[in-house]
């Protein structure tokens, strides 16, 4: 194998010049940021015309440790993280073990679910924003069936959230369902067999075969799910009108970011949320993988 | 006799769910075709009286939608093209090369996807400014030329090539180059198309780049020129609506075309939000 032998120089040249291309964009547009936004969460008095550094320090951070806008983003965007995975993953599974139980229209139902997902999220908010209309829209309508009195969702701080999150969800289950269907479809049939003669009735196969069986792609789908909850901006945008929420009842980390970075030009807090935002990530993604290795059966 | 109904009860949910995905799509087609006033009023009419088309054609009028529509077809033809190319070429570096520092670069490389974008948005704004580049297409496209992730993809269905082929075109004289573009990039045909169709649906949809690196008519794209028209516009939703259809139909036809192969990008490992 000619992978196994040690490269010659010219293999090597060949190879860096097949890369290159691509690692040109990449190292400045990726790497060199990753630094260099890093470094500048340090940047106290920063010039960005000039890209001149007057002063250093960790104020950036103890400005954020300080800042209630700060402390109500991070916990406007936990809140989210909750409400949306947990609900976005019990929904697009049950969808998709209910589409792997029919053959007859499958893929016809497949292609309405998945339609969210290749929808402008700000076109789609427009729309969302007309249902939670407090007068005329559709989502009030239906409520008033059952006797709930009009909700004005997007101007009420205590309904902001829960209108982000349904959206959230709604528009994330195609793309779940896509693999969750993946997963189910790799399910080895013997296995239900086996458990049909044990005598397991429909709820005990899900439970002890299918769920077990399926637990990789589950942990695939919550680690990328709670990844894209915490980065959260674009529908807030869209649903507000470019603020965050009534009295900035949906703040979340991201908009806090471009609030103090495109709106109030201090580049180093803005750089400095990055960072958080980035070790909360982080942190999360571990916890999650130190609890898989307890619960998911490879 | 049992196994007919948990059918029913199988297909029954699936509609219910089917029309709550439905729903928004139909309810914006359905107030875009109503007046004004027939839009608020109470109980809506679920579908309009009078199919009238004003709104689509004010809509269209009151904001520069063909200019939005003309730079959001640029930036994502050509930023996938690039994003392709740069891929194809580095993919196959990594699937069939030998070369020192491969593995470390790999490495680095892997490991910048855990980094959330939003964090490098500052930098890169500073480094496009500094080029002179915000308020162009530059900057539309530019940073987006490659990405690690359509390397990471093409790499997997590359290396599912065998050896063997490239050997044998070697022993025939072939180049690198050859043996890349008419063998290996045929052979992923369908896992290109994928990567190539998630990569415009994501660029036409993105919206937090474009907004931030434009700042005229002249250089927004979709979302970010009807998000600018709904502060504008205030609340006509008729009208609204009509240009939510705008951005949104392109991408939907273009799905309902090719779904199958969006199908498997996604499932064929093409994991990223």
């Amino acid at each position: 194998m000619m992978n196994n032998q040690k490269p010659t120089w010219k293999q090597t040249l060949k190879g860096w010049l097949y890369v290159l291309p691509m690692l040109i964009i990449v190292a400045i547009f990726s790497l060199y940021p990753i630094v260099s936004s890093l470094a500048m969460s340090f940047y106290t008095q920063y010039n960005f015309f000039t890209n001149q550094v007057m002063a250093l320090g960790f104020d950036n951070f103890k400005y954020l440790w300080e800042d209630p806008l700060f402390h109500s983003a991070v916990a406007n965007t936990l809140i989210f993280v909750v409400g949306v995975v947990p609900l976005e993953i019990v929904i697009s599974l049950t969808v998709a073990v209910l589409l792997n139980q029919i053959k007859v229209l499958a893929g016809f139902f497949r292609t309405i679910y998945f339609l969210p997902f290749v929808t402008s999220i700000v076109a789609i908010s427009m729309v969302w924003k007309w249902i939670y209309n407090k007068d005329a829209g559709l989502l009030n309508y239906f409520l008033s069936f059952v006797g709930i009195h009009p909700i004005d969702w997007l101007n009420d701080p205590t309904w902001a959230l829960p209108a982000l999150i349904i959206l959230a969800i709604w528009k994330s289950l195609g793309f779940n369902i896509m693999l969750f269907l993946v997963a189910l479809n790799n399910v080895d049939k013997r296995l239900y067999s086996a458990a049909t003669l044990d005598g397991a009735n429909a709820w005990e196969r899900f439970l002890h075969v299918t769920v077990p069986m399926i637990s990789p792609m589950t942990f695939l789908i919550a680690v990328n799910a709670v990844i894209g909850s915490f980065k959260v901006f674009d529908e807030i945008f869209s649903l507000f009108g470019g603020q965050a929420g009534p009295g900035n009842a949906a703040m979340t980390v991201v908009f806090y970011l471009y609030r103090m970075f495109y709106e109030q030009n201090k580049y180093g807090i803005a750089a400095a949320a990055g960072v958080v935002l980035f070790f909360m990530i982080l942190i999360v993604t571990l916890l999650q993988t130190w609890f898989s290795k307890k619960h998911v059966h490879y | 006799m049992r196994k007919t109904i948990s059918k029913t009860i199988v297909y029954l949910l699936l509609v219910v769910g089917a029309l709550t995905m439905l729903l928004p799509f139909f309810w914006m087609v359905s107030t875009s075709f109503k007046t004004g006033f027939e839009a608020l009023q109470t109980p809506p009419t679920w579908l309009p009286k009078k199919l009238q088309i004003t709104n689509w054609i004010s809509a269209w009028k009151a904001a520069p939608f063909a200019t939005y529509l003309l730079n959001s077809v640029v930036v994502s033809f050509v930023t996938t093209i690039g994003q392709i190319i740069t891929a194809i070429m580095a993919a196959f570096a990594f699937a069939k090369m030998n070369f020192f520092g491969k593995k470390t670069l790999f490495t680095i490389l892997l490991a910048t996807m855990m980094v959330p974008g939003e964090m490098l948005i500052i930098p890169n704004f500073v480094t496009l400014s500094q080029m002179h580049l915000v308020n162009t297409y530059g900057a539309l496209i530019i940073p987006w030329l490659a990405s690690f992730f359509a390397v990471f993809t093409l790499r997997q269905s590359f290396a599912s090539v065998p050896d063997q082929l490239y050997y044998a075109a070697k022993l025939d004289g072939a180049s690198d180059w050859k043996f890349l573009w008419q063998i290996l990039v045929p052979n992923a045909k369908s896992s290109i198309t994928a990567i190539g169709l998630l990569q415009i649906i994501g660029s036409w949809n993105s919206f937090m780049w474009p907004l931030i690196v434009t700042n005229t008519d002249k250089m927004r794209t979709l979302p970010v020129g009807l998000q600018a028209f709904s502060s504008d516009s205030g609340v006509n939703y008729p009208e609204l609506m009509a240009a939510s259809t705008f951005v949104i139909l392109p991408m939907v036809i273009l799905y309902l075309f090719l779904n199958k192969y969006v199908v498997a990008g996604i499932s064929g490992g093409g994991i990223k939000g």
